[in-house]
């Protein structure tokens, strides 16, 4: 009979979780160990710590294992684990100025104070599909390995110490005085600890503060960020960002000593930051420069500039496109949250499906019975 | 579980607060209350903000019901009552009356609920005037000053498209005369049964991070006007195959053998009591 179908979901839970382990272990290669996935697919683990807002490398790389891959669920499963700790305590704010930089750049200025420094990048790469990675071996790693230091360590010794920290960018902008503080937006005047709202213990209320609105980002989904700045910066806005400087590196975590309450040292992320500039003409008509600013978790360079030119873009003083509507942006660019409501709608709908049936067919009676009736007067 | 998780998941600091902001709800029937809404180990949108207010009320001895579109074995209930049981150790149960606390979906139980009792409801859009104003900043401030102008127009210009108000689900609520309180996806058949009930009805929003209530004894009308009034669904005298009921909200079902339209009730349980009383005797098979 039909209804049989409509009940016995237990069992068809439990097969079908089997049946997804299955999936992920049927092949024949090795297992895939979790800490590979930490070393080699590093940009992966930053994304979805990043997305998941837990620094965790491990837990990361142990997410991604156990979701096959997928970015939203490994991110998701990382945010839920979130939900266990207890909250410790809030760490020092912790300049960037001081950060252990891997790659800094400028697209601002030629020369900047420190010099540019590519570090590790695809960027001036050509994409053409490495076929020799088809054949990767320890010795081959070992043999690229070998023939880098054989290159680098005679002229090791001769160069320069590299610099601890590196000065900013915009500093030489702010010095000249060609920088605006801040543009107009809303400032909410809600917050709490240490004056920074915590958007893990309080629901987002609008207008958001700037701490709120650089959390949400934060953990933002990477597509969707890139969505609606790259929308901003295709015509549905105005800003024309310039890149003043973006930077990856560590930065240390500093938390109050708990007993002596001097700064102490607990660990390092790594992060990318990116400062953007944008002219802005002000209500004096006096053009002046301003500055978007983002910064995630790990290396997710597209993430920071899309975080730094929505964060611009959201102070517009008039919002009129969809990215400088802070509201809009930050209730849209949650992946766990969007990621879950899209997906809640494979659940069953009967009872709200019955109801709107119920409406349209009532409606359809009404209308029914007045093109007879209208019908009979011609 | 293998993890040593605190009793119901969430750390106890968390579930107070949850705990204070459901007494904020309480306090103020129908008033949507912000929350610290946190991640669960079920995805947003399937019933989170319901499953953080049960984890926060329920205790060791508390019997727990689920359902999701009136039914214990739809395959979403199935799945939250065994997270909430393995983090809790809680008794469950399918029967109404034995639960002290029920979380559904979509349904209010056919048989009445007493004071003793807890209906937990999920939350998919906290926000009745969404239907009206995008934006939340607006819609707290329209709350605020109880400028309901625009829903009240909304509400009209539909009758005067389509000769009925055609709202199907999810049908809004004036709360204690002063709110207007999006009652979850309910259908219209379950709204008479908010109206000066005994029981208390909680409703959390777990993506939106919102909680609010209907306190027992709370004046609930749904919106409606004089010439057109609200009506719950016409099921034109069709009864439950199974039970035989016909007062009850009939899940509508295609035969697969023969291609007509069959009724069953979507309260399962009830259902099931139902032939049971009657010593099991199924009406047709």
């Amino acid at each position: 009979m039909g209804y049989v179908a409509v009940k016995g979901g237990t069992d068809a839970i439990e097969n079908a979780a089997r049946l997804l382990a299955y999936e992920r272990i049927k092949g024949n290669s090795e297992p895939l160990e979790v800490e590979q996935i930490k070393e080699q697919l590093y940009l992966l683990v930053d994304r979805v710590m990043g997305e998941g807002s837990l620094y965790a490398p491990k837990l990361a790389a142990l997410a991604i294992k156990q979701s096959a891959g997928d970015t939203l669920e490994a991110s998701f499963m990382l945010r839920a684990y979130r939900t266990t700790l207890p909250r410790v305590g809030y760490s020092i704010p912790q300049s960037t100025k001081e950060m252990r930089v891997i790659r800094r750049i400028s697209a601002a200025f030629k020369d900047i104070p420190g010099g540019q420094i590519l570090g590790p990048t695809s960027d001036y790469t050509l994409r053409f599909l490495d076929f020799e990675l088809l054949n990767d071996s320890k010795e081959k790693r070992e043999e690229y390995l070998r023939a880098l230091f054989k290159d680098i360590e005679p002229s090791a010794f001769s160069l320069q110490p590299f610099p601890e920290t590196f000065a900013k960018v915009i500093e030489v902008l702010r010095k000249e005085g060609l920088l605006a503080e801040a543009v107009g937006g809303q400032e909410s005047a809600v917050n709490n600890q240490n004056g920074i709202f915590d958007i893990t213990r309080q629901s987002l209320t609008f207008p958001a503060s700037r701490s709120a609105a650089m959390q949400t980002m934060a953990r933002g989904e990477t597509g969707g960020l890139l969505l609606l700045a790259y929308s901003n910066m295709r015509g549905y806005g105005d800003i024309h960002p310039t890149i003043g400087e973006l930077r990856v590196g560590y930065i240390p975590v500093r938390i109050k000593h708990p007993y002596t309450g001097e700064p102490y040292t607990v660990g390092e992320i790594k992060v990318t930051e990116a400062e953007v500039i944008a002219k802005f003409t002000g209500k004096d008509g006096s053009p002046k420069f301003t500055l978007g600013y983002g910064l995630c978790f790990g290396n997710n360079e597209t993430k920071a500039i899309s975080m730094a030119v929505l964060d611009r873009a959201m102070q517009a003083e008039e919002p009129k496109m969809v990215s400088e509507n802070q509201e809009f942006v930050l209730s849209h660019i949650d992946g766990i949250e969007s990621m879950g409501f899209c997906n809640h709608y494979k659940l069953p709908h009967y009872i709200t499906f019955q109801s709107d049936l119920d409406r349209l067919r009532k409606a359809q009676e009404k209308l029914e019975v007045e093109s007879q009736e209208s019908g009979v007067k011609k | 579980m293998k993890q040593h998780y605190n009793f119901a998941f969430i750390d106890e600091g968390a579930k107070r607060e949850i705990r204070r902001k459901i007494l904020k709800a309480v306090a103020i029937p129908g008033y949507q209350v912000p929350f610290g809404s946190r991640e669960l180990p079920i995805a947003r949108g399937w019933g989170t903000g319901g499953i953080q207010i049960t984890l926060s009320v329920i205790g060791p001895d508390d019997v727990l019901k689920v359902i999701d579109q009136g039914c214990d074995g739809s395959v979403n209930a199935v799945n939250i009552k065994k997270f909430v049981s393995a983090v809790t150790g809680v008794k469950t149960t399918t029967d109404t009356v034995e639960a002290t606390v029920i979380q559904t979906r979509h349904r209010i139980p056919e048989e009445k609920m007493t004071e003793e009792q807890i209906l937990v409801l999920q939350v998919p859009y906290p926000e009745a005037l969404r239907t009206v104003e995008p934006s939340e900043m607006e819609t707290r401030r329209m709350h605020g000053e109880a400028d309901y102008s625009r829903m009240w127009l909304y509400l009209y210009e539909d009758v005067v498209k389509y000769r009925e108000i055609s709202i199907g689900a999810r049908y809004p609520v004036m709360v204690n005369g002063r709110y207007i309180m999006d009652p979850s996806p309910i259908p219209r058949w379950d709204i008479p049964k908010l109206h000066m009930a005994d029981t208390l009805y909680l409703f959390g929003a777990g993506r939106e991070k919102r909680i609010y209530a209907i306190p027992p004894y709370t004046e609930v009308k749904p919106l409606e006007f004089e010439d057109f009034k609200f009506r719950v669904e016409d099921f034109k005298g069709a009864s439950c195959m199974r039970c035989g009921s016909t007062d009850t909200f009939l899940d509508e079902i295609i035969d697969d053998a023969t291609g007509k339209r069959i009724y069953l009730c979507s309260d399962t349980g009830y259902c099931d009591k139902v032939i049971e009383s009657r010593g099991g005797q199924q009406c047709r098979q």
